[in-house]
């Protein structure tokens, strides 16, 4: 059994994370100089962790597998960040951030880390605008705000559709100034492939250099995990190529408890399928439904051009089934409702899946040159890829896997439950629940990197020896091994086919089967039929090339590895969680009105996997949550 | 569709490399480039033939991680597009494509169109950044941003460190990178203490990194997929002249 101590603060939650920062043991700053933090992933969480961290004095081992820090997914993010600001006087509050938040994300996620996330939000937007991240503004110089889905204010702060690149940038520059002064180390094209432990504490990584080969030990005080999420497991999704599971599962498999592998994120607006080549899938940001009306023909199978379906001929059923929140109802739900329309035949795409998402009243009422302002280089984006013109034709769009709400367990400090063991951003599972809303991914990543992680390290530091550096210890030698083994296994198969086709042929398994929504027999199936994938992967793969330089196969081989073993984690979470909440949709658990319907009496809790050994099946461990201010709740956006 | 493919293949940072020509048929029109160089290289490795080195990862525009020179064109033949944004109905049955990594003294070739371009990030390190702690912020509505100039900052901000720009100059100049970044920061009232300071050491650290200086053939502004524009350069020059003039630290 893994222990699941929260370790959150008791008492009023207001007053939980500063009366926890005082209550936490500090590292005194001449000894800080004394502590090495290894961190994995240069995206949102982990550039702000390492350049922080390294602000207070610690010694940093940033590293990437990437050729630069900045080429971190956290680049493509759209739309925004949300912080509880209230500089457009409508209402809203930390607690209103807190609330929405574990209302959006259907009562599964801990209501004490989201109060800390709603309070230390506006703390970002403040650091951010001081590294000069150019949000975007009002005449008069203040911030401008726009609304994303889930919530009934405007607290979103964005740069254009670029507001994840201009994020991360302000945090690579951090970085960047810290590397420059020396106190971190930046290791580029450096992929982690295994995580040390030592006495049961995590104190060091195993990574393979991406142009030399080379198989690497790196020791530290302590390690933590910024390497975001597993959306690729899909194969086709919002994700870039190289987003992987790799070190979340290698620390799974060092001991790591992982939760809720079945809350993956479904986008509602993508840019459709169109064929069998296709290699991922391109988002359009949420932000485009504050003006765009989602809606399907009617009549189905009606495959009319948009602007020759006259108006009466339409259904708007965002609008008409969620009147309140209209458009901007949650991530989940939109999606769901797509598919809805499809399964039914109201798909607008020939052959395919979509739907419309039309701008023609939005350009009627504001001028075609303010949409342009608000939403220009993803308008564009759209017609290079569909050739089509979004001022002059609706655009065509349908859900794709784009986030995952499941992670590494962490506790209210963001440690596993391996001692010294960190997951930080999308790699936790702690602040989104069920469904994350949009523009909070970008919130939470600098939130737990920036203002949370820094502090609550040093409680795990300040009893511990300082200075470990020691890679002479056998365990280090023992995860090198495996990890040449591993390597060496890959390239000995001398099968026939790509990683990337077996890599599809799972994502498709996944999306049909544990996609948007779920069955007990569809699971059971997937169950059965993925051991065969995994089989032929490792009898049928071909790597070519040596492990000795640079070798994209190689590096996309072992990630499809591991994407394959934790695919079945990922169904056997979906199988027991015999209920539907935020974006796992049971069919068996639905209101007559085909709303998710929880099970709070069964299931109101974190599912922790636990790793039990080669070949055995993994346990799943409970971690109880509790509701004190926001009641749990039939949730509902009509 | 069907393609000739000239592909200039290196196995490794030290050997020679040269062009190798290959057929590509089966090839549709909604087929990203990058698609289609993945079927290929599918092809390839049935073959028992290793695939083309190729970089790439959001394949949305805005990583940077993509892009090599495309029959002489970097990014290939569209504007304001990166590689990943280009598709195939761009060609038509029978064309040849070249297809040649960035060249620059500063970017050396590790393998077939993959170049090593972390000179850029030593650039940003010298000083593409304002120092402010963690923490240490006023709110952010204290010090109000005319529009139009956090609007320019942004435009400036958005160079996504492809290599375009120094791979497309006849000198392999960053000029356009170093003065994207420095004008991005010293427009905003945030970066003013630093300013001179900054470009000063972006520029020594750009030197440094054995890029060459600018001398306005605007090759990089003709190629920048985010249409970053040389009147950068200039303020980048005047930023230069200016701190050495009033002796500013540097």
């Amino acid at each position: 059994m893994l222990d699941l101590n929260s370790r959150c603060p008791d008492g009023p939650i207001e007053t939980a994370w500063d009366r926890h920062r005082q209550s936490i043991k500090l590292v005194n700053p001449a000894n800080k100089r004394k502590y090495t933090v290894i961190v994995v992933g240069t995206g949102l969480a982990g550039a702000s962790a390492s350049a922080t961290l390294a602000e207070l004095g610690y010694n940093v081992k940033a590293f990437t597998f990437h050729d630069s820090p900045r080429r971190a997914h956290s680049i493509a993010a759209q739309g925004g960040i949300n912080a509880a600001k209230n500089y457009q006087n409508d209402g809203d509050s930390v607690y209103r951030l807190f609330y929405d938040t574990v209302k959006g994300g259907d009562f599964r996620s801990r209501e004490q880390n989201v109060y800390r996330l709603a309070q230390v939000s506006v703390d970002i937007i403040d650091h951010c605008v001081a590294q000069g991240v150019p949000f975007a503004r009002e005449y008069g110089g203040l911030l401008a705000n726009r609304s994303f889905g889930g919530a009934l204010v405007s607290r979103t702060f964005y740069a254009a559709g670029q507001t994840g690149q201009q994020l991360l940038l302000g945090a690579y520059s951090a970085l960047s100034k810290e590397i420059n002064s020396g106190k971190v180390k930046m290791h580029n094209r450096s992929e982690l492939l295994d995580i040390v432990k030592i006495d049961g504490h995590a104190k060091g990584i195993v990574t393979r250099d991406l142009v030399t080969g080379e198989v690497t030990s790196h020791a530290a005080d302590a390690v933590v995990l910024a390497t975001g999420g597993y959306g690729n497991a899909f194969f086709l999704s919002t994700n870039a190529r190289g987003c992987n599971v790799t070190a979340t599962w290698r620390a799974y498999k060092r001991g790591a408890g992982f939760a809720n592998p079945c809350f993956t994120q479904i986008h509602p607006t993508c840019i459709p399928v169109m064929g069998d080549h296709q290699s991922k899938l391109t988002l359009m940001s949420e932000s485009l439904r504050n003006d765009g009306r989602v809606w399907v023909p009617k009549k189905a199978g009606d495959f009319r051009k948009a602007r020759d379906i006259p108006e009466n001929e339409r259904d708007y059923y965002l609008e008409r089934i969620y009147p309140t929140f209209g458009n901007l109802v949650p991530r989940d739900v939109a999606s769901r409702s797509a598919k809805k329309m499809i399964d039914k035949g109201h798909s607008v795409v020939q052959g395919g899946s979509g739907v419309y998402l039309d701008f023609a009243d939005a350009i009627k009422r504001l001028g075609k040159d303010a949409i342009a302002e608000k939403y220009g280089n993803l308008f564009d984006m759209y017609k290079q890829i569909t050739g089509d013109n979004p001022y002059e034709t609706a655009m065509k769009i349908y859900p794709a896997s784009h986030y995952t709400m499941g992670g590494l367990w962490v506790d209210y400090n963001l440690m596993t439950n391996v001692p010294g063991l960190y997951a930080i951003g999308e790699a936790n599972f702690s602040d989104h629940g069920a469904n994350r809303l949009g523009a909070s991914a970008l919130m939470q990543g600098l939130a737990d990197g920036y203002f949370v992680l820094p502090y609550t390290i040093g409680d795990y530091l300040a009893p511990q020896p300082h200075g470990f550096d020691d890679t002479s210890h056998p365990a280090f030698a023992e995860a090198e091994a495996q990890v040449k083994a591993k390597t060496d296994k890959l390239l000995s198969v001398g099968g026939k086919k790509s990683a990337d086709h077996f890599h599809k042929k799972l994502g498709k398994l996944i999306w049909e089967e544990c996609g948007m929504a779920r069955t007990e027999p569809g699971l059971k199936s997937a169950l059965e039929r993925l051991p065969a994938i995994r089989e032929e992967f490792w009898s049928q793969v071909s790597v070519p090339g040596s492990g000795a330089a640079l070798n994209q196969q190689l590096e996309k081989a072992g990630r499809v590895a591991d994407f394959l073993e934790f695919g079945e984690i990922m169904l056997r979470d979906a199988l027991t969680r015999n209920e539907s909440c935020g974006g796992h949709f049971r069919e068996e658990s639905q209101t007559p009105e085909g709303e998710a319907l929880r099970d709070d009496e069964n299931f109101q809790h974190g599912a922790v996997w636990e790793y039990a050994g080669e070949g055995k099946p993994s346990i799943r461990n409970e971690e109880a949550l509790e509701f004190k201010y926001v009641l749990p709740s039939q949730r509902s956006y009509k | 569709m069907n393609i000739t493919l000239k592909v200039w293949r290196q196995a490794g940072p030290k050997d020679a490399g040269k062009f190798e020509t290959y057929q590509h048929d089966g090839i549709v029109e909604e087929m990203s480039f990058l698609e289609m160089l993945d079927v290929f290289n599918e092809k390839l490795l049935e073959a028992g033939t290793e695939p083309i080195a190729f970089e790439h990862d959001c394949r949305e525009g805005i990583c940077g991680s993509c892009g090599c020179m495309v029959n002489g064109r970097a990014h290939g033949p569209k504007d304001g597009a990166t590689l990943c944004q280009v598709h195939m109905r761009s060609y038509k049955d029978g064309d040849t494509i070249t297809l040649e990594p960035f060249r620059a003294k500063a970017f050396p070739i590790l393998k077939d169109l993959v170049v090593d371009r972390s000179a850029f990030d030593s650039i940003i390190q010298a000083g593409g950044y304002i120092s402010v702690r963690t923490g240490a912020a006023q709110d952010a509505n204290m010090r109000p941003v005319e529009k139009a100039i956090a609007d320019e900052a942004f435009d400036a901000a958005t160079c996504i460190g492809c290599g375009a720009c120094v791979a497309s100059c006849p000198n392999g100049s960053a000029s356009l990178f170093t003065s994207a970044k420095i004008a991005h920061l010293n427009m905003l009232p945030q970066g003013e203490p630093e300013k001179y300071k900054r470009a000063t050491a972006m520029v020594t650290a750009m030197d440094d990194a054995m890029f060459g200086a600018c001398s306005n053939h605007e090759e990089c502004e003709a190629t920048c997929p985010k249409g970053i524009g040389v009147e950068y350069i200039s303020q980048m020059n005047k930023n230069l002249i200016w701190g050495e003039l009033f002796e500013h630290d540097s």
